[in-house]
């Protein structure tokens, strides 16, 4: 009974201590964000947070278009996110639940392509845009990303099992078409896979980098995370502001995500268990 | 698949079709065809096109602007004896080891201790992924800053304890640590959550037997666990070596603006950052996408390793492999009490 309890003091020590490692990377954040940048580069630094957080910020706003590239990320991140769910969840039910001619190669295929990786097309990409002048545009940012496979991949094994056959051949009964039976049938009880891909899409579009950094060629037109690199790389010497920067664009994220997060990360876990 | 015969329609109907007609079976399926039409249309846009045009390209010598000049394999076998490809080549392999290695083990370790922990289970889960949700971008540069030269945190601490400071952003080295620490923070809670549902898919009853039979708690990590947790360690393991092949923000916003792309010494030079450099940065797009499928064959070529490596999560194979080992302990156990035995044992694990 003794080591029992050992044990499980020593395994909460060492999850808390791995918790104080993931965690702290965003207390010394909040601490460069609150200080002014003399503070942070003195010796011994300053390691609690100070009373110029409000202050760093406003810098942020003088210096770049935050809330412009926000609002661009939040559209691009939102447009991706609908249509991806749209398309997704539409294939999905096709390939779960229905048989025609040549599903399983199409479905086939669609597997294979989870072997390209994306900075293949990279440049090839990039030309295909400029031809259809895309370039620069909110286009360039959303229709690429439209459907993937992944998300149809995982929401056809979310639907094989969530949707029962009986439901399909009741609305059919009913005379119901494909696309009805998506609606009535289909999308109710997908809702929570939907949910998980809404919020995985969400965050991936969000965080995205290299994409926009190479479309977005308009300096008034970038992305958060870009205009966050501009101003690490133009005011770098600021440190706080460059860091009040961060921290508010990370603050939005980290809300939605402790708010729908519980289920998200078991549904991580199942779509790897999947695979 | 009950459902698939009464949705195909029914049999009546597939025989009133017209013979001059196209097939009813594709005429009814049109709805489902649209239905998965979105995906291939934009990836035949997005995908198919762009990787045969990369082909196509990367025997091209071309800026974006001008006109295309054919130069056959010259860009493939330039690359070939391209110090700065190979050296971001090495620069990734190593930054990929000395993150990964480490992540992985550590992530078995929390993940263990996440398994028998019955208290705070989703606090401690929302703290560990909180990292993988993070921009990677504000992720690196608070790291910067940790790591930086004069004025970061780590040198503090070292000068605190009486070390000298290392000048960790302008060696090699010490930029590879850097990246690599990136990641790991990054990604070691990832790959926790996701050993922690291949252990939690384990049986009690496996360990009860073992238990029973008196094995030690290190025989069951051995023996039971790790054999168990195989296919789920195989996906980390492949996901990891996909995603440390790609490293590229990191590197990026550390010394993209610094003039040199890989930082002091290319130390932190990356094959997609090289990638990007070539093609986005000196306008040489054919070598960019000569580059992107090296990068491709790399990918492969370590998914295949790592396939071997691990042993695959087939299934078929996995169980006739422990089907072969349980006959030859037989056929060892029978060589114990005589030999008429053995034989036939023997004959009997041939067979399979």
């Amino acid at each position: 009974m003794r080591t029992e309890r050992v044990r499980t003091v020593v395994g909460h020590a060492v999850l808390m201590l791995g918790v104080v490692v993931s965690i702290f990377p965003f207390y010394w954040m909040l601490v460069m964000a609150s200080n002014t940048t003399p503070d942070i580069f003195a010796y011994p630094p300053k390691l609690v947070i100070g009373s110029h957080l409000f202050e760093n910020m406003g810098h942020v706003l003088d210096n770049i278009d935050f809330f412009g590239a926000m609002l661009l990320t939040l559209v691009a991140s939102l447009g991706v996110t609908v249509l991806v769910l749209f398309f997704d969840s539409l294939a999905a039910f096709a390939f779960a639940k229905y048989e025609f001619p040549g599903r399983d190669l199409l479905f086939g295929l669609l597997l294979a392509t989870f072997m390209i990786p994306t900075q293949l097309a990279l440049v090839p990409q990039f030309v295909t845009l400029a031809e259809f002048g895309w370039i620069g545009s909110l286009k360039a940012l959303i229709i690429p990303g439209a459907a993937n496979a992944f998300g149809i991949f995982w929401m056809r094994q979310y639907a094989k099992g969530a949707i029962p056959d009986e439901l399909i051949s009741a609305a059919k009964v009913d005379g119901a078409g494909f696309f009805r039976q998506y609606l009535t049938v289909g999308l109710p009880v997908l809702r929570p896979g939907l949910a998980f891909l809404g919020i995985f899409t969400f965050i991936n579009v969000w965080n995205d980098y290299l994409w926009p950094l190479i479309v977005m060629t308009d300096p008034n037109k970038l992305t958060l995370q870009v205009a966050l690199q501009q101003l690490n790389g133009v005011y770098g010497t600021d440190y706080s502001m460059v860091m009040a920067g961060a921290l508010m664009s990370v603050i939005p994220l980290i809300g939605v995500f402790i708010i729908g997060g519980r289920h998200f990360i078991a549904d991580i876990a199942a779509g790897a268990m999947k695979f | 698949m009950a459902v698939s015969e009464t949705v195909r329609g029914p049999a009546a109907n597939v025989s009133a079709n017209s013979p001059d007609g196209p097939p009813n079976r594709f005429r009814q399926a049109i709805p489902q065809y649209a239905a998965v039409s979105p995906f291939f249309i934009l990836f035949a846009i997005f995908g198919a096109f762009p990787v045969l045009f990369s082909i196509w390209l990367s025997f091209h010598s071309w800026d974006g602007i001008g006109t295309m000049k054919w130069v056959g394999i010259e860009q493939y076998s330039y690359l070939l004896t391209d110090p700065s490809f190979w050296k971001s080549i090495t620069n990734t392999l190593i930054i990929w080891v000395i993150s990964t290695v480490p992540m992985l083990a550590l992530a078995l370790v929390i993940a263990n201790a996440l398994h028998n922990a019955t208290r705070f289970r989703t606090f401690y889960r929302i703290a560990y992924f909180i990292p993988n949700i993070t921009s990677v971008v504000a992720v690196t540069m608070v790291f910067g800053s940790i790591f930086s030269n004069n004025f970061g945190l780590l040198n503090a601490f070292l000068q605190s304890i009486g070390l000298d400071k290392i000048e960790w952003l302008s060696q090699p080295w010490g930029i590879k640590i850097a990246i690599a620490s990136i990641v790991a923070w990054r990604w070691t809670g990832y790959n926790a959550i996701i050993f922690l549902a291949g252990l939690q898919a384990i049986s009690s009853d496996i360990y009860e037997a073992a238990r029973v039979d008196g094995a030690s708690p290190r025989q069951m990590f051995w023996r039971i666990t790790v054999p168990l947790l195989r296919p789920v360690i195989l996906f980390t393991a492949v996901t990891s070596t996909i995603g440390g092949l790609q490293i590229f923000t990191e590197s990026q916003v550390l010394f993209g603006s610094s003039g040199a792309i890989g930082g002091p010494g290319d130390g932190g030079l990356t094959i997609v950052s090289y990638l990007y450099d070539s093609a986005f940065g000196k306008n040489q797009f054919g070598y960019g996408a000569a580059i992107g499928w090296a990068l491709f064959i790399l990918i492969v070529l370590f998914s295949v390793i790592n396939w071997r490596l691990i042993g695959g999560n087939d299934d078929e194979r996995l169980t006739s492999r422990a089907a072969r080992r349980v006959q030859r302990r037989i056929a060892a156990e029978r060589a114990a009490t005589g030999k008429a035995d053995a034989d036939a044992g023997k004959e009997h694990a041939d067979a399979h």
